[in-house]
């Protein structure tokens, strides 16, 4: 029921996620796009959930607790990062580099 | 019969009581002197009788003993077996014999050394890699005993490693010896893809309808075979290991190196005569070479003033008999040249080392540093040496050839053999002519060596003089053994000519059957037959008579006075420059090589440079341009993430 639109909501979803990584700098948006990112495949999950049984509700519970988790411990480095640099803004971030 | 393997069985057992002794206490003397002599002694009796046994049973083929199946590799079936035929029981009696002899006389010639159990131990190893190399009933069984005898060379000749010539002349011999076995190995590669087999019974029954007449491959096999003689027997080209292997204690040249050791390339050609037969460019090969060292090694041997050093180049020379008998297909005169050769010439070494002894002992006594094998330091020693002299005068007729001792009949043989060759290929009267010289030579360097050591007046100095003296019994006994072999060895092999039956011909027909057929027939008339020996016995009497006339001991001042030698004496006494000339062409431009391209170039340069730090470098390079690609822009991460799993699915979904 209504799978197509479904996914053609989630792929618009994943682009916009993916495109906000690629083009913003700031720190805090480029991981609410990561979020995006994830809750359309989550979309996508429960779309075909319907058809192919239950498995995949499940999955989105994981996805839901993994990004749960991560969001506690992305937005502490975020935070951290701020404390130290007083920026979250990824061009000043870059002493990793070779 | 059956107990042919305690025949080498019993001089290893010797080498490892020896050896034990030698590593755990090397002062017990006593102990080694039974062993070292005893095991020999038990070996010739066990030799004894199965000769005995083989005389009694005289089959036409060998009697083989398989043991065990040694290298099975797919086709190829190697059994350590020994065998027991004609041929292979000459040799083990003589090498367990005459083997005895040195080793009772080692006892004396060796009692004060430090290193008496360690000399001891070597000389039984020595004593069984022989008997395994002419027992052995297949190439490579013998090639065992081949190497092992060249490695006990290089540990005897080495045996005072304290100094570095002697060192040094250990590693000559050894390396020579190594450019004969690459000949050897290649021979039997070669015989191996010919006849699909390595034991000697299944190569000759095969070779005849194998291999045509004169083809390319039994020449070639051939060829290799004889290259390893030539290390081993020192012939030219590879000689020169042979006289500096005179560093070694006597008792080792005596049984090492004139005796037995030396003596296997002339086996080996004997052992495959059949080989050699169906070759006639190597047996010409062989018998020219032959002729060739004979003649050369006797110039050598007329200017030498060490002692061992003229017997050296003697046994090089009489190898070249030994070679002209088997390349002319005398092979029966050829073995027994090898064994009256054995008998005398291990009595001149042994004789000699009985004159070193005294002259050591008298050195030693006044604390004099002079050379104790210089003939220019001896002289005289008659009135002091007595048995020594008599004895080694014995043997001296016996190399020049003065009938009726040993060697005038094994050398008749050989030149009367070459001379009838000649009829049908005249390459052989040329040949014949050079043993004919070498003859005169040999009969003149030995009344050189014998009138300078033991006649005129003496020269070691008046304060040594006093303490020459003859050596123990210990040592003249097998001195007087070897006497009388040396005086009456030639009736092994008495020719009909004078009322003898060519014992050992027919002793050996057997073995060398398969190959009578396939020479020319060479028979020359009674007559002529009684003027070579005619000939050959003036030959002689002129090079003795011609050294007593000409060389004046009493000329002679000690080595330490003496003036250096001129002109062509100059050329003979530095051995014709050989030892030079090698190392000119041989041995310089190795170490160049060693040193500019493989040192320098291809170690330095190649393996270091380009392999190890070239690596390095490689690895250091891939590793900038990677850290380069670490900008730290989460940015740049994220396209490249983006870019490779858009890649990774395009991949997938086609």
């Amino acid at each position: 029921m209504l799978l197509g639109p479904s996914l053609a909501v989630a792929a618009v979803l994943f682009v916009i996620g993916v495109l906000g990584v690629l083009i913003r700098r700031n720190a805090i948006i480029i991981f609410m796009c990561v979020e995006l990112m994830l809750n359309a495949v989550n979309l996508t999950f429960i779309a075909f959930a319907q058809s192919l049984g239950v498995g995949g509700q499940i999955f989105v519970f994981f996805v839901m607790a993994v990004a749960a988790a991560e969001a506690a411990v992305g937005l502490a480095i975020v935070l951290a990062i701020y404390r130290h640099k007083e920026t979250v803004d990824l061009r000043n971030i870059n002493i990793l580099k070779g | 019969m059956q107990l042919v393997w305690l025949v080498p069985l019993l001089p290893l057992l010797g080498f490892v009581l020896n050896g034990t002794i030698a590593l755990t206490r090397p002062q017990a003397k006593t102990a080694v002197s039974l062993i070292g002599p005893g095991v020999l002694l038990a070996a010739f009796g066990v030799a004894l009788a199965v000769v005995k046994d083989l005389a009694a049973a005289h089959p036409g083929a060998p009697a083989v003993f398989t043991y065990w199946d040694w290298i099975p590799v797919g086709a190829l079936h190697i059994s350590a077996a020994l065998q027991v035929d004609p041929l292979s029981s000459v040799m083990i009696l003589i090498v367990t014999g005459v083997g005895s002899l040195i080793h009772i006389f080692s006892v004396g010639y060796m009692r004060s050394d430090e290193g008496y159990a360690r000399f001891f131990a070597y000389l039984n190893l020595f004593v069984f890699f022989m008997l395994v190399l002419v027992l052995g009933a297949s190439f490579p069984v013998m090639f065992v005993g081949w190497e092992g005898v060249g490695l006990c060379s290089y540990l005897l000749i080495g045996f005072w490693f304290d100094v570095t010539a002697n060192a040094d002349a250990g590693k000559k011999a050894f390396v020579m010896n190594r450019i004969g076995d690459f000949g050897f190995l290649a021979a039997m590669f070669l015989i191996f893809q010919a006849t699909g087999s390595l034991d000697f019974t299944s190569v000759f029954s095969a070779a005849p309808s194998t291999f045509a007449p004169g083809s390319g491959t039994v020449t070639a096999i051939t060829l290799f075979l004889f290259l390893g003689c030539a290390g081993k027997s020192a012939q030219i080209p590879l000689y020169t290991w042979l006289p500096d292997a005179m560093a070694g204690p006597t008792p080792v040249s005596a049984l090492i190196h004139a005796a037995t050791m030396v003596t296997a390339g002339v086996y080996l050609v004997a052992r495959a005569n059949l080989l050699f037969a169906l070759a006639p460019v190597s047996s010409a090969v062989v018998a020219g070479v032959g002729a060739l060292t004979a003649l050369f090694a006797a110039t050598i041997a007329l200017k030498q003033w060490d002692i061992k050093k003229v017997l050296a180049y003697s046994t090089v020379s009489q190898l070249g008999y030994m070679f002209v008998g088997v390349g002319t297909g005398a092979y029966a005169a050829g073995v027994f040249h090898l064994a009256t050769h054995a008998f005398f010439k291990a009595l001149l070494f042994l004789g000699s080392g009985s004159v070193i002894h005294a002259m050591h002992a008298a050195y030693h006594h006044t604390h004099a540093h002079d050379d104790a094998q210089d003939m220019r330091n001896m002289g005289g020693l008659r009135k002091y040496l007595p048995w020594t002299w008599a004895l080694m005068w014995i043997a001296t007729l016996a190399i020049s050839g003065i009938p009726p001792f040993a060697g005038f009949f094994s050398k008749d043989e050989i030149l009367g053999a070459a001379f009838a060759r000649g009829a049908t290929q005249p390459i052989w009267y040329v040949f014949w002519a050079f043993g004919l010289i070498a003859a005169v030579l040999t009969a003149f360097y030995m009344t050189r060596m014998m009138l300078y050591t033991f006649h005129g007046p003496n020269r070691t100095g008046d304060k040594e003089r006093e303490h020459l003296h003859e050596a123990p019994w210990v040592m003249t006994g097998p001195l007087v053994v070897l006497g009388i072999l040396s005086l009456a060895g030639g009736a092994l092999n008495l020719p009909a000519l004078v009322g003898g039956n060519s014992w050992l011909e027919h002793w050996l027909s057997p073995v060398t059957a398969g190959s009578a057929s396939l020479l020319p027939a060479a028979e020359v008339s009674q007559s002529t037959e009684w003027t070579l020996i005619a000939v050959a016995v003036a030959i002689a009497l002129i090079g003795i008579i011609g050294a007593i006339q000409l060389l004046k001991p009493a000329a002679l001042v000690p080595a330490r006075q003496a003036p250096a030698e001129q002109g062509f004496g100059k050329v003979l006494a530095n051995k014709w420059y050989v030892d030079e000339l090698y190392d000119a062409v041989v041995v310089k431009p190795l170490g160049w090589l060693s040193r500019v391209v493989l040192w320098r170039g291809v170690d330095q340069g190649v393996i270091d440079g380009a392999g190890v730090n070239g690596s390095a470098a490689v690895s250091r390079a891939l590793g900038w341009v990677g850290s380069k690609l670490q900008t730290g822009e989460v940015g740049f991460y994220v396209v490249l993430f983006v870019v490779g799993v858009a890649l990774v699915l395009r991949a997938a979904i086609r």
